[in-house]
């Protein structure tokens, strides 16, 4: 994912260059044709909406279901995505579904929200597992991919920066100091 | 008339009159719209020829207010946009908010003979619209450099020769910036300075204190802090704080050709502005031994025109610039313009940012700042300031700035659920990113020239650029990733991690030279009125005019040789000597 946007919090342009940016960047690198089974069917996103709300809930803010998340997984996977991660991510779909049932013994959309945490916690810790030894050149792993978009596509949403975050889109002023206590919610941007 | 492979159209009486000026300006960005701007209040019909499309101010700033979810792709590019967009792509502005404002690769060929990324805006305002607004005078240091050290020709003016100067344009666009009183950065005519968030003001301290001839300052930029009546009255108003400055800024914020120079010279009803005017060449008489006019070739219809005027400023963005003049032969110029050295086109440098420097910072957990602060911290060149000390020539300025992650936290943070979507709600941790803006050395291999055999749509033959690195950028990079990392760690930081980002030429977008100025014909080609020493009515006042490249932010010095040149152009002018 390219994470341009994210950088503006954090990062200052100053000619030529954002100060860090290499930092950050990586993936959505170019593609030549969406791969097959693209754009993604009405109920593969409702399918991916039940996975991001998962990782994002709805809590005393809104979740990555109140985001569209699984509609905007389609856009980016379908737009942005090189063709190997398209099939990586398509692929963890049915890689997925699969680990549920062997775990639960039914698909993800049947499981209970204790169940779907259970899997994919367990499946970030199998991606977490799998990036830490991996070369630069080996393949993402398909959740890894899941939760990225998860959460570009909820904390970039409406109600994900305004509600989960705190969003000011014309600041006024800028105030180098001011006090921050735990609990307090982060800058969208 | 020179003898040329375009057709030049016929020209009867009236429409001779109808496409005569005082001035043609050649470009409308950054430079081109000072040009305008000063040769209009001074009373001269001035044409104004840009290549590509009209851009009004706010009219045509079509994502200036758009939120992030407004974007399909929430800014990010498509792969599509990617793979057609090598080039482009690289560059840090060339956004979903942003990309209708560069030059799509595709669109504009040219030829690398070394590795070098050509960004472009051709449009009105030019790159003025997306600049990263840094804005720092030249001290004498940079100007006396080249003599002193004897890797370029000298300089044939001071800093004193430039300083009212950029009084001049510092008051008109507005630089925010503290009196500092820095030798190896002068002072200029300043609105209020942004201010430091707290692990920036730490760190600024750390260095100050544990360095002796290193000064962290609060960066200057074109950005109105406190907007004067000046800024009032070209409709603009104070920043807001946003940071979206490369999508046109609705507010007037910050400085461009569009919201500034541009609308204030047309205000004087002596300006002609043409868009979808590609210069093709420079007209040179030989019995009037001067530049008449220039060819131009319509972008849409393809149609050849010439419009005249007695003073012609070549503005067209340094590497457009030496393009004009190469396609400008005649018999008495056949290697191109005023070129009797033989030099036109060579010489170019640029910046190095290879160097970057990431870091977090602990202790300021209880702060935050407020609003999006539209620039850096900055550091004024240490090195090789009052004597050569270094295994390298010249020196770099360091540019840094702090910030605490926000929800982008999560994607290297272990969980799932509620307690991990809290606590990447919160704000993280405190990043440093610092990086470096080198000098280059101009070197005489470093050069652009014309194909002999491919042409553009337009029929003008297309560019081959010939730059690269020399041993001492490497040197130089290496000196920063190990200053860089020692200053961050005596200020406390931890994670220090130093990279050579490996980015090529021209990725810097500061590509400056091969139309020099200088002291002596032989090894130059423009006076120091910006004035070309052998057609003496055409003046170059972009970066091809410059004869070093500093290690500042080149804008704001583009900005005020333009003015100073027009003012001696219109001196002269009155004088009868043009």
């Amino acid at each position: 994912m390219n994470r341009r946007e994210a950088l503006s919090r954090v990062a200052v342009l100053v000619g030529g260059s954002i100060v860090g940016a290499e930092f950050f960047l990586s993936g959505c690198k170019p593609g030549d044709k969406a791969a097959a089974g693209l754009p993604l069917s009405a109920e593969d996103m409702a399918y991916l909406d039940e996975i991001a709300e998962t990782i994002l809930p709805a809590t005393s803010t809104p979740g990555a279901k109140d985001a569209k998340v699984g509609a905007f997984m389609n856009t980016m996977v379908t737009d942005c995505y090189e063709e190997k991660d398209q099939k990586i991510f398509l692929e963890g779909m049915g890689k997925l579904n699969a680990a549920c049932s062997k775990m639960h013994g039914h698909d993800f959309m049947k499981a209970t929200p204790e169940h779907r945490k259970e899997l994919l916690t367990a499946l970030d810790k199998e991606a977490k597992d799998y990036q830490k030894s991996k070369k630069p050149e080996d393949p993402a792993h398909y959740f890894s991919l899941m939760k990225q978009l998860t959460l570009l596509g909820f904390f970039t949403s409406e109600v994900g920066a305004t509600k989960a975050l705190r969003y000011i889109a014309v600041p006024g002023k800028y105030e180098g100091c001011i006090p921050y206590k735990k609990g307090d919610k982060a800058w969208a941007t | 008339m020179p003898s040329d492979t375009t057709s030049s159209v016929n020209i009867n009486a009236k429409g001779l009159e109808q496409n005569s000026f005082d001035a043609i300006v050649i470009g409308s960005g950054m430079s081109g719209g000072w040009a305008a701007k000063e040769l209009c209040e001074k009373g001269l019909k001035t044409l104004v020829l840009e290549r590509g499309r009209n851009v009004e101010h706010k009219k045509d700033y079509p994502t200036t207010l758009m939120d992030p979810w407004d974007f399909k792709h929430r800014n990010n590019l498509t792969s599509e946009l990617k793979k057609e967009n090598p080039i482009a792509s690289r560059c840090y502005a060339f956004e979903e908010a942003s990309q209708q404002f560069f030059v799509k690769d595709k669109e504009h060929p040219y030829i690398q003979e070394k590795p070098f990324d050509w960004l472009r805006g051709y449009q009105v305002g030019g790159k003025s619209l997306m600049w990263a607004r840094a804005t720092q005078r030249w001290s004498r240091f940079e100007f006396e450099g080249p003599a002193r050290d004897g890797y370029a020709v000298e300089w044939p003016i001071g800093y004193n020769d430039l300083a009212p100067w950029y009084s001049h344009v510092e008051i008109f666009a507005g630089i925010s910036g503290n009196k500092d009183g820095l030798e190896t950065l002068p002072d200029g005519e300043f609105l209020p300075a942004w201010e430091m968030n707290c692990p920036e003001k730490h760190i600024a301290e750390k260095i100050n204190s544990q360095y002796k001839g290193r000064t962290v300052i609060q960066g200057r930029c074109a950005h109105l802090t406190q907007p004067k009546q000046i800024h009032l009255d070209q409709g603009r108003g104070q920043c807001q704080a946003r940071s979206i400055c490369h999508r046109g800024c609705a507010f007037g914020g910050y400085f461009s050709a569009n919201s500034s120079t541009l609308p204030w010279a047309m205000k004087t009803g002596n300006m002609t502005l043409r868009p979808h005017s590609v210069v093709h060449s420079i007209i040179y008489d030989e019995k009037k031994q001067k530049a008449v006019g220039v060819r131009v070739i319509d972008a849409n219809t393809k149609e050849a025109t010439e419009y005249y005027a007695k003073v012609i400023f070549l503005n067209a963005a340094c590497l457009n610039s030496n393009l004009i003049l190469l396609n400008s032969t005649s018999n008495r110029f056949p290697n191109g313009l005023g070129n009797d050295s033989g030099i036109l086109g060579k010489y170019i440098a640029f910046h190095e940012y290879r160097g970057n420097v990431n870091a977090t910072i602990e202790g300021f957990e209880d702060k935050y700042d407020y609003g999006r602060k539209p620039t850096a911290a900055m550091m004024p060149n240490f090195r090789n300031v009052y004597k050569q000390e270094m295994d390298f020539l010249r020196g770099y300025m360091v540019h840094y700035s702090a910030g605490r992650s926000n929800w982008q936290q999560g994607y290297d943070m272990d969980g799932i659920g509620e307690d991990y979507k809290n606590k990447i709600s919160e704000a993280g941790q405190w990043n440093v990113y610092m990086m470096m803006q080198g000098e280059t050395i101009p070197q005489e291999k470093n050069h652009v020239r014309l194909s002999k055999d491919q042409k553009d749509d337009w029929g003008i033959p297309l560019l081959i650029t010939s730059i690269g690195y020399s041993d001492n950028d490497d040197k130089m990079v290496k000196d920063f990733l190990e200053q860089g990392s020692e200053m961050l760690e005596k200020a406390g930081c931890k994670n220090i991690n130093a990279l050579d980002n490996g980015r090529v030429p021209g990725n810097d977008i500061h590509e400056m030279g091969g139309v020099r100025m200088g002291k002596d014909p032989k090894t130059s080609l423009l006076n120091k009125w910006n004035q070309m020493h052998h057609c003496e009515n055409v003046f170059v006042t972009d970066g091809a005019s410059m004869t070093s490249v500093g290690n500042q932010n080149p804008s704001l010095t583009f900005m005020a040789l333009t003015a100073r040149a027009v003012d001696y152009a219109v001196g002269e002018m009155k004088k009868g000597n043009l």
